[in-house]
């Protein structure tokens, strides 16, 4: 069972999986030079989880969403490969039309910057409907009255009176609350969050995080959670993916990830969480640079700042293993790490 | 409420503005080197009339009452007498106004007409080989001397093919903008390149905006997501544009009136100044400002049409 | 010995960082430029290329079509076109520069000095400013010529008196934000007099967005000294100023159409190396493309 995809008990693609990658990668290609922001992804995920994926910027996770929603630039010159199967049809097959109207409901996703994320000359209740006016032939009497019901579901206060109001009489955390609300409009079954919180206070991140396991809980919808913080990841998720390089390096659920990691980049990033306890120690960061995505070598990408890499890392190909049932690492010695951690 | 204190903030504005401009247009006439009356009657009066007319008009009153007496007429549309014409400046000016502003409307229409799908395909090819073209295009128009342009619109369609008139109004609807095709083309081919970069810029803004990223993930048709989101929120810098450049349009329109012999404000200016008829220049420099005063405030008042973010302040 | 060696490989690295430089210069900078100093240099070397005089009337080869003999044709009085258009060129960039750049350094001075003082000074520039663009540039210059009478003359004196308005909006604008970055707070609290934050660390930075700037109204410039002498009211006769030539040929147009046609292209060639050339400067002092003109 050498690269099975993750977070399947048994094997991969059973109809307990609303989603299947296999093999994505993605290409973008500049006069002079090729990056790969996605190399060989391989994942399943389960309905009705939480998935996690983390890694710093530059590793391809958020390309990795929008390569699934079909949603990067559409003058750039982009290349997808692979299969991303949702609910047995390959996303990446379908035409333009049929991808805007999952687009409209099923898939949704929520964008890091609440600020920016909304039109700033439309009333906001206008654009959180706008998707079933579209889409879903809803009135605009009707739009109106669901624009406020949703308003209501995320949290925002009188929200009848708030519907005809502008994105700059907001604040961050209620736009991001209104940008929620706009992907459950569509009454979604997999919804994506890329970084939902990192451009809001820290008290405001743990609402809007708990809102959206809320949302998760009431909808049985399907949650994809990306970010750059841990720590965010490890309070709501529960499988995480661990991204580098533009690769997925380690797959597992929560707790192993943090009983017990199998690739040294996950080592790392959980030494650089800051413990908060008596006797604060110095914080262990990872040593280097992110890789320049352009110029990636055969091998393991991490292996240039790796402390267990040997030769063999920068030459030999990696792909994820499984370590246990359910716990995949695309390190080629993860037995180095777990004799360290000991 | 807060609609009322924007308009009334911005009008509040004007008033210094117009009061400057009526300054300037006042002392205008008195910089003239000489005396005023000896101008106006070119040097040919007796003493004695010269005197007479000095209190007949009140340049012996102090220069404060003078303005005064200057500021209430211009109120009331009296400007003084044109020296050339012998009749009153306002009316003199008030039949040219219209045609004017029929030729400016007329040719923004034609400007926007050329620079908005030009500025599209810059923006959405931005970079690329069309891109540039429609850069160094814009370039090449924008070197062309207005009156250069129309003189060879002139020859072309006018007196070779004979396709449009090269003088006059005309008479009716139809005939008119006849009439007036040529001279607003030559206005137009000035102004669009100015508007095709400002609104290629504008639409390269919106085009990378996250919001519309956004829209792309709600499923939205790109006809959809460009005609109510990108033009939408364009169409603000867009109005600055064009009320930020109807100087220029009207600077354009003096020469280009002139050419075409259009009987509009620019060719009366051309005419008065080489006739050195003061009041009507006087009047007349009054006029333009106020239309430029006039067209900003009512882009400054559409704004509240567009995004309501400018009542903000 | 080692003197001499350094200053040869001095001048080499200068010359070395001269190629850099010019290897780093984008299409149109260079193309601009290309064309603009042709221009200049045919200005000043008409004498050797043109073996006719400007204002010489040869009345029997009057009207004559472009040809061998005459280039560009004769005009109504029998003067060489080519020879004035290249004449011409000295009058207009030498007006066009001179009523670019002195309105921009004092223009400039003011916007920069507003924005950074603000309170009384800059209130009273704003106003004034505002005045002054409330009036369309050609006219204003059309109606102090009307007080002052034609000629390059007055030329001067109007534009000196209007054309600063345009560079003080733009300096006091850019001005405005550069006064809150943190070098210049730091540099006032290390103490330094304001004139020398305005002028030695502020302004350097503000400075490039004028210069682009004054590519385009170099272009309008030469458009308003020919527009000017078109109307009759700029260069007079006989100088060979490209716009009254225009003028002159008007009478002609059906049978002549060389003496318009011709100094006007030159004109469109002139301004789009100056556009050429704004347009690469832009984009070498990193200036985004996104930045509305």
């Amino acid at each position: 069972m050498d690269n099975a995809p993750v977070s399947t008990p048994s094997r991969p693609g059973t109809t307990d999986d609303i989603l299947v990658l296999r093999g994505v990668t993605t290409e973008f290609r500049g006069r002079r030079t090729r990056i790969r922001a996605n190399d060989d992804i391989s994942l399943a995920i389960k309905r009705g989880t939480t998935l996690g994926i983390v890694g710093e910027s530059g590793s391809g996770k958020s390309v990795l969403c929008r390569s699934i929603l079909r949603l990067l630039p559409p003058l750039a010159d982009v290349h997808t490969t692979g299969v991303v199967e949702y609910e047995g049809r390959d996303l990446l097959m379908l035409n333009e039309a049929e991808m805007r109207r999952l687009r409209g409901t099923e898939l949704r996703m929520v964008f890091q910057n609440p600020m920016t994320s909304l039109n700033p000359v439309w009333p906001i209740g206008d654009q959180i409907t706008e998707g079933l006016r579209v889409h879903g032939g809803l009135s605009n009497v009707g739009a109106r009255e669901k624009a406020i019901e949703l308003l209501g579901r995320v949290g925002i206060p009188s929200p009848e009176r708030r519907v005809d109001e502008y994105p700059f009489q907001w604040s961050g955390g209620m736009l991001q609350r209104a940008v929620i609300a706009m992907a459950m409009a569509g009454a979604p079954k997999l919804l994506f969050a890329d970084e939902p919180t990192t451009a809001l206070d820290v008290t405001i991140q743990d609402q809007i995080l708990a809102l959206l396991l809320e949302l998760q809980e009431r909808t049985g919808m399907t949650l994809v959670l990306v970010s750059h913080d841990l720590a965010v990841v490890a309070e709501t998720c529960d499988h995480i993916a661990v991204m580098y390089g533009g690769r997925i390096v380690e797959t597992a659920p929560t707790k192993a990830i943090f009983d017990g990691p199998r690739h040294p980049y996950t080592l790392g990033l959980l030494r650089s969480i800051p413990q908060v306890s008596v006797g604060a120690k110095r914080l262990t960061p990872i040593p280097g640079q992110p890789p320049d995505l352009a110029q990636l070598g055969p091998g393991c990408p991490f292996a240039p700042r790796c402390a267990y890499a040997s030769p063999d890392c920068t030459t030999t190909p990696i792909r994820l293993r499984s370590a246990t049932t359910d716990h995949f690492t695309a390190c080629l010695h993860p037995e180095r790490i777990v004799q360290a951690a000991a | 409420m807060p609609f009322l204190n924007y308009i009334a903030n911005r009008l509040l504005q004007m008033v210094p503005v117009v009061l400057g401009v009526s300054l300037v247009g006042f002392f205008a006439i008195h910089l003239v080197p000489g005396d005023p009356i000896q101008i106006m009657m070119h040097g040919r009066a007796t003493p004695e009339t010269v005197a007479a007319m000095r209190v007949q008009l009140g340049l012996d009153r102090p220069l404060i009452e003078q303005y005064g007496r200057f500021v209430a007429s211009a109120l009331v549309g009296d400007f003084g007498q044109s020296i050339i014409q012998k009749q009153g400046v306002g009316g003199i000016v008030g039949e040219r106004v219209l045609p004017t502003i029929f030729l400016l409307l007329y040719s923004t229409v034609l400007a926007i007409l050329i620079a908005l799908p030009l500025s599209l395909i810059a923006a959405r090819y931005s970079d690329r080989l069309i891109d540039h073209t429609i850069r160094i295009g814009g370039m090449v128009g924008f070197a062309m001397p207005p009156f250069w342009v129309g003189l060879l619109l002139m020859l072309f369609f006018g007196l070779t093919l004979k396709w449009f008139p090269v003088s006059g109004l005309g008479e009716g609807f139809v005939d008119r903008t006849r009439h007036l095709f040529l001279p607003s083309v030559t206005i137009a081919l000035f102004l669009a390149p100015i508007l095709v970069q400002s609104l290629r810029a504008a639409m390269l803004e919106v085009m990378t905006a996250d919001y519309i990223e956004v829209a792309r993930a709600k499923g939205l048709t790109p006809r959809r997501i460009l005609l109510k989101h990108v033009l939408r929120n364009a169409l603000i810098p867009v109005i600055t544009i064009l009320a930020v450049n109807i100087g220029w349009l009207l600077s354009g329109a003096v020469v280009v009136e002139y050419v075409f012999s259009y009987p509009g404000l620019g060719s009366l200016l051309v005419r008065a100044v080489s006739y050195r008829d003061y009041p009507v220049i006087q009047g007349l420099s009054i006029v333009f400002a106020v239309l430029v005063i006039a067209v900003n405030l009512m882009a400054d008042l559409s704004y509240i049409l567009v995004d309501r973010r400018v009542l903000k302040t | 010995m080692t003197a001499v060696a350094e200053t040869t490989t001095s001048r080499a690295r200068l010359s070395r960082r001269l190629a850099e430089e010019l290897r780093q210069w984008p299409v149109t900078l260079k193309t601009g430029t290309g064309i603009i100093t042709a221009v200049v240099l045919a200005g000043i070397f008409a004498p050797w290329l043109t073996p006719y005089d400007p204002y010489y009337q040869d009345l029997i080869n009057a009207l004559q079509a472009p040809g061998w003999e005459h280039p560009f044709g004769t005009d109504m009085f029998g003067r060489d076109i080519f020879a004035r258009v290249l004449y011409g060129i000295r009058i207009d960039m030498q007006i066009g520069f001179f009523t670019t750049y002195v309105p921009m350094t004092y223009g400039v001075m003011l916007g920069a000095l507003a924005g950074y003082y603000r309170r009384w000074f800059d209130a009273i520039l704003m106003r004034v400013l505002d005045v002054a663009v409330a009036f369309p540039f050609l006219v204003l210059i059309i109606v102090i010529i009307a007080i002052l009478g034609p000629g390059v003359h007055n030329i001067y004196v109007a534009v000196f008196l209007v054309a600063w308005a345009m560079y003080a909006r733009l300096a006091r604008a850019e001005m405005l934000v550069e006064r809150t970055k943190d070098y210049v707070l730091a540099a006032r609290v290390l103490g330094f007099g304001s004139g020398r934050i305005v002028f030695g660390h502020a302004l350097p930075n503000i400075i490039s967005s004028s210069i682009v700037f004054s590519m385009s109204d170099f272009v309008l410039n030469i458009l308003l000294v020919s527009g000017l002498s078109f109307l009759g009211l700029g260069v007079q006769p006989p100088e060979p100023e490209w716009g009254a030539m225009i003028a002159e040929g008007r009478d002609f147009i059906l049978d002549a159409w060389w003496i318009c046609t011709l100094p006007g292209l030159m004109v469109v060639l002139t301004g789009t190396g100056l556009s050429l050339i704004g347009d690469g400067l832009a984009r070498r002092l990193g200036h985004s493309r996104k930045s509305l003109v």
